[in-house]
């Protein structure tokens, strides 16, 4: 009843003048000041429409049942697979790549240096000018890993004889995959594609995948989801930073990596790869990442966000509660540190799935676990923590098996949802490492990016527009 | 003349602060011209007209720009001292905010800052602000809508939404409440009591609850409900919704309702729940006749000042009794013969309202730019002609431009006009105290004051001028002392709109009375 507010003290919210606010404090009153800002970029209609979404009951319940059903997954690596026999709906001539759709002509540098050394590494030929035409012809596929229950770092490329990590959700029993890490330095993921990277990649699938495959079996799966949680408590926030992640992973493994049938040098190589390579558990993550938040989508009415990912040229996300469709962006350039020689002008933009990190709740949502990290853009320990806090405003709760020391072991926040988005203009926090913008040179630096405000604006309208019609 | 602007993208602040800054930086040396603004497209089109941009810029509405005109050399300075200024940390209320770090960005963040929340004050630009309240209402806070522009179908929209959760929607363009004894907008500092208020405008809720404060009496509540609350097709849903919890509130004994006159199927609505309402209702619905008003239970009253009075009566368990229309005319020499007219230059909308109401009804027509009669309409509204009252509040005057009971410019400048005009005889003014109003409206007007009665006597005449000081002992720029300053000035001040109103015709009634009761 309105007239219990005349028994309760007044306790108002401000928006607009703030001389308001201010009379009100002179007058003995309580009030807060909002920073407000016209939310949806200014957009009018968007922003009447995300007005009947805020607090509204059948999302709140749609994203009770999608944040449980992401909450609940357990991700476990069981198996080692070629993406052609494990992938869903792979063809013969298809290659899957990073980010939301995009056509040959379209693509960036490395992204498109990436698909002729796939080319030349599946064999379908031998020449790099004559793989290029076959890309550009129109006779192989190029789709997105998401499209594929696939996710892979930087370009993302996956052709079809590629192994690939095979990782299952157990509480639903849908899988998710990744590629394999390659290493730092001239790598397929950045583009390289010269005949050091095709012979690494084949070494890759010859004795790394099938050394692994056994292992793995040997087991009998691996549980991701503590090991992350265990590398978060060692200063990883595993999307930039896997260095205890990788660790933890190569000890589980070695002792069953040393039963398996592999041949003493064939260890050695696979121990020596995986020691060297402080990234090597990110497709790892990525793959228990895509597996979580693919257990959130398809809520009807849900406006959780369940995938991030850039194609080096658009910014993509795709929503529990609005299907396949992707809502994409220009994607942005990374605010980062360079190594040496190289600056923001030889960056690529924003590129790669890796981005399922900070959609499943880890990565930059979960720097206050990884203080290192921020030195990347300059920044403090308390910028970390700063910046996982300013996530808690755009996500629906915080995952209870990833907790942050810093935060006196709270959880990491996570279920981004694009109502708060665009309510708050507070942009999702994004760990990344930069790829030179050219093919084949590699990463040149790391830093921090913030996901286009424009995605989520047009997610809220399909949501709306999908709400209200169903209605 | 130089110029040089500057964009910042994706910073926005509200248009008052903008306001401020702009005049500040309009001080510095060697600046002619400075605008600092939100760039929306009617913004730029503003300014390009105001010669302070060559032509339109690159910007969007959460784009903030900075246009100067002046000395080359001085520009960069400026432009610099207004970025700095504007960089500074974002004001944020003490209150019971609990600091997380972050300000909070919307109104679900600010609920999880300020623990309790139940309202939401909301004043931004007109075509942002039904968004803003649909969420307030969506996440079961009351709200104050302080924003006008807002289409009549939105607010139907959101006080049926409101009703169906029991919320209540005041506004838009509430320009002032007082709940639980606070003032909200432009409110005044009035004593705590057992009077409970329902208006549908702003400045008339101001008059009422500062007369009852006057004599001796207090506010329970005042809830604003905008003023298009009592259209037909909004039937009145706030002033019910008010009625009733008033109604039902046991610290309230008495009740106030004020609005221009309903439609007819909305007021026989007010009136059938005044009735029943268990409690004394003074209903003042300006202009109506009222024996259509009277029912059971309600006390109609013809001014503001009646209806307060009414009030007082009824709170001290008094039968109201029928005000003597009894005024004091103010001390002034005759008037020149072609002395002959009234001018009304007021702040206040509903003040302007309520004199062209009884002005009418003592000497005939009166022109205005809000008249009673649409036949009484100005054709221009920047020239008086005959008997003429101005709702300087009119939007026509504030576009691009402070509200005139903060910025007295605009009012100073047709002051002058007024004042030289030699068929003039009075100037009736408004002062309207209280949170949102000018710090210290006296300083602003005494010397205009001053310089138009000078302007008149130098060519033989004398002005008289009349007005009301709407505002209370406890407001921040003090009853009293404005008081004192307007009647040092020579300022006849009544203690009403309507009493000034009366002083005012019984001047061009009989000018040739000097003194004395009529």
């Amino acid at each position: 009843m309105i007239q219990a507010l005349f028994q309760e003290k007044l306790h108002v919210l401000n928006i607009g003048l703030s001389s308001f606010a201010d009379s009100i404090t002179r007058a003995g009153g309580s009030v807060l000041q909002i920073e407000w800002a016209p939310p949806a970029q200014g957009q009018q209609e968007v922003g009447r429409a995300l007005a009947r979404l805020v607090n509204l009951l059948s999302v709140e319940t749609a994203n009770q049942t999608a944040f449980d059903a992401y909450q609940s997954a357990q991700p476990v690596l069981n198996g080692v697979g070629t993406a052609s026999q494990v992938l869903p709906n792979i063809a013969e001539r298809m290659i899957l790549h990073s980010g939301p759709p995009i056509a040959w002509k379209d693509m960036c540098g490395p992204m498109k240096g990436a698909i002729v050394g796939a080319i030349l590494y599946e064999g379908w030929t031998e020449n790099l000018a004559r793989a290029e035409a076959m890309a550009s012809s129109g006779e192989i596929a190029f789709e997105p890993c998401h499209h594929h229950n696939a996710v892979g770092p930087m370009a993302g490329i996956i052709s079809p004889s590629m192994p690939v990590w095979m990782v299952t959700n157990t509480t639903n029993g849908y899988q998710a995959f990744s590629n394999f890490n390659e290493g730092l330095g001239k790598a397929l993921r950045f583009g390289a594609n010269g005949p050091d990277v095709i012979t690494r990649l084949k070494w890759m699938g010859q004795v790394l995948a099938p050394a692994l495959r056994a292992s793995v079996e040997l087991l009998g799966g691996i549980d991701l989801k503590p090991m992350m949680a265990q590398a978060l408590h060692m200063g990883d926030e595993v999307h930039n930073r896997n260095a205890a992640a990788s660790s933890l992973f190569l000890k589980r493994l070695i002792s069953a990596l040393l039963k398996t049938r592999t041949s003493a040098a064939d260890i050695a190589g696979v121990v020596e790869f995986i020691a060297g390579n402080d990234h090597f558990f990110l497709n790892l993550s990525m793959a228990a990442c895509k597996a979580m938040t693919d257990a959130a989508h398809g809520v009807l009415g849900s406006s959780i966000v369940t995938a991030m990912a850039r194609n080096g040229v658009e910014f993509g996300i795709r929503v529990s509660g609005t299907g396949s469709r992707w809502f994409t962006a220009p994607a942005p350039v990374v605010d980062g540190l360079f190594f040496p020689g190289y600056s923001a002008a030889d960056a690529a933009p924003d590129l790669g799935d890796s981005a399922i990190t900070e959609t499943a709740g880890v990565g930059g949502f979960a720097m206050a676990a990884s203080p290192a990290i921020v030195k990347f853009v300059g920044g403090t320990p308390q910028d970390a923590i700063d910046n996982t806090m300013a996530m808690t405003h755009i996500t629906v709760g915080r995952n209870n098996a990833f907790t942050l020391p810093a935060l006196n072991f709270a959880g990491s926040p996570a279920g981004i949802d694009i109502r708060k988005v665009v309510d708050t203009s507070i942009q999702p926090i994004i760990n990344t490492g930069i790829a030179h913008r050219e093919a084949g040179i590699g990463q040149i630096g790391a830093g921090i990016t913030r996901a286009p405000l424009a995605c989520f604006t047009q997610a809220v309208s399909a949501l709306a527009h999908s709400i209200g019609s169903s209605q | 003349m130089a110029r040089a602007t500057k964009i910042i993208r994706n910073f926005y602040r509200d248009s008052v602060s903008l306001m401020q800054l702009s005049s500040t930086i309009t001080k510095l040396p060697g600046v002619e011209q400075a605008s600092a603004i939100m760039a929306s497209p009617n913004n730029v089109t503003l300014l390009v007209e105001a010669g302070l941009l060559a032509e339109p810029v690159e910007a969007g509405a959460n784009d903030l720009l900075i246009a100067l005109q002046g000395n080359a050399d001085a520009l960069e300075s400026a432009l610099a001292a207004a970025e700095s200024a504007l960089k500074q940390p974002f004001p944020s209320s003490t209150g019971n905010e609990q600091s997380r770090g972050m300000s909070s960005r919307s109104i679900e963040m600010g609920l999880g800052n300020l623990v309790g929340a139940n309202l939401v004050l909301i004043s931004t630009p007109g075509e942002y602000a039904a968004a803003e309240a649909f969420k307030a209402l969506g996440l079961g806070l009351n709200v104050m809508l302080f924003s006008d522009n807002v289409e009549l179908k939105d607010e139907i929209e959101l006080k049926r939404f409101a009703q169906e959760r029991d919320l209540i929607v005041m506004g838009p363009d509430c320009g002032t409440a007082i709940i639980n004894g606070i003032p909200l907008a432009f409110a005044n500092v009035v004593r705590r009591g057992v009077i409970g208020v329902v208006a549908a405008s702003g400045t008339g809720l101001q008059q009422v609850t500062c007369l009852i404060d006057r004599w001796g009496s207090g506010i329970s509540q005042a809830i604003g409900t905008g003023g298009h609350d009592l259209h037909r097709d909004v039937g009145g849903i706030s002033m019910l919704q008010g009625l009733k919890a008033l109604a039902a509130d046991p610290s309230t004994s008495v009740i106030v309702l004020i609005s221009k006159p309903p439609s007819p199927e909305v007021a026989s609505k007010v009136l059938e729940a005044a009735s029943g309402a268990g409690k004394p209702v003074v209903v003042n619905f300006l202009g109506a006749d009222p024996d259509r008003v009277r029912r059971e239970n309600i006390y109609p009253a013809a001014t503001l000042e009646d209806a307060a009075a009414a009030a007082v009566a009824l709170a001290n368990g008094r039968i109201p009794e029928a005000r003597r229309a009894s005024v004091t005319s103010p001390s002034i020499t005759p008037l020149a013969p072609q002395q002959r007219y009234i001018r009304g230059l007021y702040s206040g909308g509903t003040f302007c309202y309520e004199a062209s109401l009884l002005l009418k009804k003592e000497l005939g027509q009166i022109n205005s730019n809000t008249p009673v009669e649409p036949e009484d309409r100005l054709s221009d509204v920047w020239t008086s002609r005959k008997h003429t009252v101005i709702d300087l509040g009119d939007d026509l005057f504030t576009r691009g431009r402070p509200h005139p009971m903060i910025d007295h410019r605009l009012r100073n400048e047709r002051l002058i006009k007024e004042a030289s005009d030699p068929e003039v005889a009075v100037i009736l003014l408004d002062v309207v105290l209280g949170y949102g109003s000018h710090p210290d409206p006296a300083a602003e007007m005494v010397p205009v004051i001053q310089k138009a009665r000078d302007l008149a006597s130098k060519a033989g005449r004398h002005l008289a001028i009349v007005g009301f000081v709407c505002g209370t002992a406890a407001d921040p720029q003090n009853l009293s002392k404005q008081e004192t300053a307007f009647r040092e000035v020579g300022v006849t001040l009544a203690e009403s709109n309507a009493q000034a109103v009366r002083m005012a015709a019984s001047v061009v009634q009989k000018p040739d009375v000097v003194g004395g009761r009529l």
